[in-house]
């Protein structure tokens, strides 16, 4: 699928208008934030723990070239292969040689949004590899043919309606009359349906959550179980996971998993955390016997050492789409590639280039919600900023952005000049709020007063009220 | 040059701080003392407050637990519980040596042995540990512990010994150290809190999603 990152006003517009995806975000939005809150107070160490995931992440990052030929090694000891991948096509490629050896017909997949950042199920299906997705949002949007529009709810703009007529559609070989009104209707199906996937697979593709570098393990946090039945049931297991999801010993992923499950869903800790070490070994009555791993750069590594490196630390819980203003009033697919909400604004121009994602870092109110939950400390407004700069150093924003800007510093290195004029417009516009503190209508904006009212000045400018509290 | 080498080069050009020696020493160090982090207050305490913390935490994520006070009893609450959910009385094991010498033949239940079948409805299987801070157990595969147990029958039913009741998932990294060896790890390390669940259409909690529905734990005193 093509990346429609440049459309985001148009992706914007349409979003706005789309009453169904409006109700399913003003529906669920809200019940994420309540869920973290709770598991925060509940945890009174929660803040202290985020300091110390930081500075664990920092640490890797400091030395990831050394952490992943560690890791290597360990994993080669335990029987497994690693696979290195410099970008998207690598990957693919590498991935389907092990299922072509493999003779693989059908691939069970967990949830990986590094396999959405490689567009893995066209590829697979177009050479003849059908790819079958396991947990249930992201099956959801397999069956769509869509993008995930939430990092850890990839149906999250979904309502339970549409869920419905897309079963309809897709299993046809159930009994039409069956009653789908009810959500635990529609999970049973698809526990149903995808348990003869698993079954008949050849190789399971899953994700990983964490690459530990002292013992050559790759972790997997689920709830469904869908991970652990798709990698244990095949002969094969590949992992795909990029190169920053390094730790180097359990101690440190146990860390980090204290904040994962609190910051994402609310949860103390996932159903299901599952650490994977090798192929099954000799005498074990189940399990796969070959156990590869494909470690994926694809622009991180240009990351490193910037200003922008502090976006690696991401461990992907999706807390700051939760909690970002911009996020519930548009939803994920606005974005227009794989990774929404304020970290896809700072890691999407970072992976497909700023002059194609030089929207995006606009798409912020810089509320600053975002830094306050990110439980890696990530600073989000800052490293957005940094992109606008960018944007404006490599010209890549509109005349009128530039003309404006250009006309305000006009006025805000003459200080004199600049309290004339703000003096001015703050009365104008006091007046044209007529008494009720806002402005449903401005002239030359009626684009950003179309969703929103501007709140009128109270008449006088920030210097003159700074200079009558001094008296 | 490889991908590998081409990967590796790159990320060493822009993150080397300091020479190689010194950045290397320090990774060696970090791995081999695998120093532990913050560990919260929640599960610390002796043997009550473990299990009683356990028991909390546990409920809480759906599954149910039972404490018995001699090994010997555990068959006859593994067949109590399957009776009072409606099941038939079979259940699926691993050949785990402590499973193995308990008085199975005593009342009506059926025992299987092995990796999971499709048709299975309940298993057994001994945890390695169980961990206070969340209701956490952990399974680790083996010999004697098909994986496949903790997820394809409709009900996971788990013995754990109360002695292996730890405050913190530290605490079960330590025991995996001491009987696999220093960075080495079984194939599956498998940390299971409550039945399988998915809040994946519009938010609205269902279990189970692909694993089992009910999660039963036997703590044995």
């Amino acid at each position: 699928m093509d990346a429609s990152t440049a459309t985001f006003p148009a992706n914007v517009t349409k979003a706005l208008a789309d009453g169904q995806l409006q109700y399913a975000m003003t529906e669920t939005g809200p019940r994420f934030i309540e869920k973290r809150t709770k598991a925060r107070d509940a945890l009174p160490e929660f803040d202290a723990l985020r300091d110390q995931a930081r500075d664990i992440k920092n640490h890797v990052l400091d030395h990831l070239d050394i952490y992943l030929e560690r890791y290597e090694e360990k994993v080669q000891k335990s029987g497994g292969h690693v696979h290195w991948a410099q970008d998207a096509e690598e990957a693919r490629a590498q991935i389907l040689a092990i299922c072509r050896k493999a003779n693989a017909k059908l691939v069970t997949k967990g949830k990986s949004m590094i396999s959405e950042e490689i567009d893995l199920n066209h590829y697979l299906s177009a050479n003849g590899v059908e790819p079958v997705e396991t947990d249930l949002g992201e099956y959801l949007i397999q069956i769509r043919n869509e993008r995930p529009s939430h990092i850890i709810a990839p149906a999250v703009h979904l309502t339970r309606d549409q869920v419905e007529a897309d079963f309809r559609k897709a299993h046809t070989h159930l009994d039409p009359n069956r009653d789908l009104t009810e959500i635990p209707a529609l999970v049973e199906e698809a526990r149903t349906v995808l348990r003869q996937k698993y079954f008949a697979a050849d190789v399971g593709i899953t994700g990983a959550n964490f690459l530990v570098a002292e013992t050559g393990t790759s972790i997997i946090v689920t709830n469904e179980g869908n991970g652990d039945l798709t990698q244990i049931l095949p002969k094969v297991h590949i992992v795909i996971a990029s190169i920053e999801k390094i730790v180097p010993t359990l101690e440190d992923a146990a860390t980090i998993l204290r904040v994962l499950a609190r910051s994402a869903t609310g949860q103390d800790f996932s159903n299901y955390t599952t650490l994977s070490t090798g192929p099954r070994r000799e005498g074990d009555p189940d399990g796969p016997e070959e156990y590869h791993v494909v470690i994926l750069d694809n622009g991180r590594s240009n990351v490193l050492g910037t200003e922008f490196q502090d976006m690696l630390r991401c461990i992907r819980c999706g807390a700051c789409l939760n909690h970002c203003p911009v996020y519930n009033a548009v939803g994920g697919h606005a974005y227009g590639w794989v990774y929404p909400g304020p970290i896809g604004s700072v890691v999407t121009p970072a992976l497909v280039g700023i002059e194609k994602a030089k929207h995006l870092p606009n798409a912020s109110t810089f509320c600053g919600r975002c830094e306050e939950v990110c439980p890696m400390r990530i600073p989000l407004p800052k490293l957005l900023r940094h992109w606008r700069e960018k944007e404006f150093e490599q010209h890549l924003q509109p005349q009128s952005i530039r003309w404006g800007l250009g006309v305000w510093a006009f006025f805000a290195k003459r200080p004199k000049l600049y309290r004339m004029a703000t003096a001015l417009a703050a009365r104008v516009l006091t007046n044209q709020g007529h008494g009720k503190g806002r402005m449903s209508s401005l002239p030359l904006a009626s684009g950003w007063t179309r969703y929103r009212d501007f709140p009128a000045p109270q008449g006088k400018t920030f210097q003159q009220l700074w200079k009558e509290r001094r008296k | 040059m490889t991908a590998r080498d081409a990967m590796l080069a790159r990320i060493r050009s822009k993150t080397a701080k300091g020479s190689d020696e010194t950045r290397r020493a320090a990774v060696d160090a970090r791995l081999a003392q695998h120093p532990r982090n913050l560990i919260p207050e929640r599960g610390i305490g002796d043997e009550d407050h473990r299990v009683r913390v356990f028991t909390e935490m546990m409920q809480a994520v759906g599954g149910s637990v039972e404490i018995v006070n001699d090994l010997n009893d555990v068959p006859d609450s593994i067949s109590d519980y399957l009776r009072n959910s409606n099941l038939p009385a079979h259940v699926r094991r691993g050949s785990d040596p402590v499973l193995a010498r308990l008085p199975w033949h005593r009342g009506t239940l059926e025992v299987a042995q092995g990796r999971a079948e499709e048709t299975d409805r309940a298993s057994v299987t001994r945890a390695f540990a169980g961990i206070a801070e969340t209701g956490t157990i952990i399974q680790v595969s083996g010999q004697d512990n098909p994986t496949t147990l903790n997820f394809l029958p409709e009900v996971h039913i788990v013995v754990l010994e109360a002695s292996a009741v730890f405050a913190s998932y530290e605490e079960a990294w330590t025991k995996l150290r001491d009987e696999f060896g220093e960075g080495i790890m079984p194939r599956t390390v498998n940390m299971i809190s409550g039945p399988s669940r998915t809040g994946d259409i519009e938010q609205t909690i269902v279990r189970p999603a692909h694993g089992p529905k009910n999660m039963h734990v036997i703590i044995v005193r």
